[in-house]
């Protein structure tokens, strides 16, 4: 799976709508993760996962900064996020099929938010994005 | 959209006709007709809540046995109705998100679970 010329251009026009609310978008993307995929909480017994809390705020302003950092540097997702991907191997160890899971509740926020910039193109490159990034992040788990 | 995000799911629909582009996709009739297809056999499950097994066993038989569809794209077609009912609908908040999670998930296992 190969990120195009169309792709980044879409996934970059995206986020450059979504701007400072990306913040926000992490920490609703959480909530929405937490309450669908019960499971996932499994990784963080020590949250305060109760929507809105200050800990969610926290961690989804960590997400959406990395979904970004690997945005600016769409060329070189694995270089940007090489030592985030170390982190999860290492230390974090998330069952790779999460990834899809909160790929999927970012869509779905994205969708809830900006409903016309999501068309099918846009999803369908923000799909593979997201792909891509949980793909950097599980890459050195063996 | 499923044809446009996972394309391999095109695999399937080799009798619809133009597929070659997101364009072709969203303005062939054919998928039109079976989008409405599938949407009218949720609505089935809707309406049997407490047996959506039985609701889709001739279903899950048909996709099986004549159609040869991996389950798995099953679950695919649930993500992307979430998705398209989180930019449709006016509230669609995580408790939202999660029962419609659920019922997708239900609906795929029961579309697979007849086969063998």
């Amino acid at each position: 799976m190969v990120l195009s010329a169309s792709d980044k251009s879409n996934v970059k026009g995206l986020f450059a709508k979504i701007g400072g609310q990306a913040d926000d978008y992490g920490a609703e993307t959480l909530t929405r993760m937490f309450t669908t995929y019960p499971p996932t909480k499994t990784y963080f017994p020590h949250f305060d996962v109760s929507p809105g809390s200050a800990q969610i705020k926290a961690h989804g302003k960590k997400v959406a900064g990395a979904l970004i950092e690997a945005v600016n540097h769409i060329d070189d997702i694995a270089g940007a996020l090489s030592k985030l991907s170390d982190l999860h191997a290492q230390k974090l160890r998330v069952d790779p099929v999460n990834f899809k899971l909160l790929g999927q509740c970012f869509l779905v926020v994205v969708a809830t938010h900006q409903p016309a910039a999501l068309t099918p193109e846009v999803h369908a490159s923000l799909d593979k994005f997201l792909c891509a990034v949980g793909n950097v992040l599980t890459a050195k788990y063996r | 959209r499923l044809l446009i995000v996972y394309p391999w799911t095109q695999r399937f629909f080799s009798s619809f006709g133009n597929l070659s582009s997101p364009t072709a996709i969203v303005g062939n009739p054919k998928v039109r007709a079976h989008g409405k297809k599938v949407l009218t056999s949720f609505g089935d499950a809707i309406k049997n809540l407490d047996n959506i097994k039985a609701t889709y066993s001739k279903l899950s038989e048909l996709h099986c046995d004549k159609l040869h569809v991996d389950p798995e794209n099953f679950r695919l077609l649930g993500d992307i109705l979430i998705i398209v009912l989180a930019a449709h609908l006016k509230d669609f908040g995580p408790a939202c998100q999660a029962t419609w999670q659920k019922l997708v998930g239900v609906v795929a296992h029961a579309l697979a679970y007849k086969y063998h």
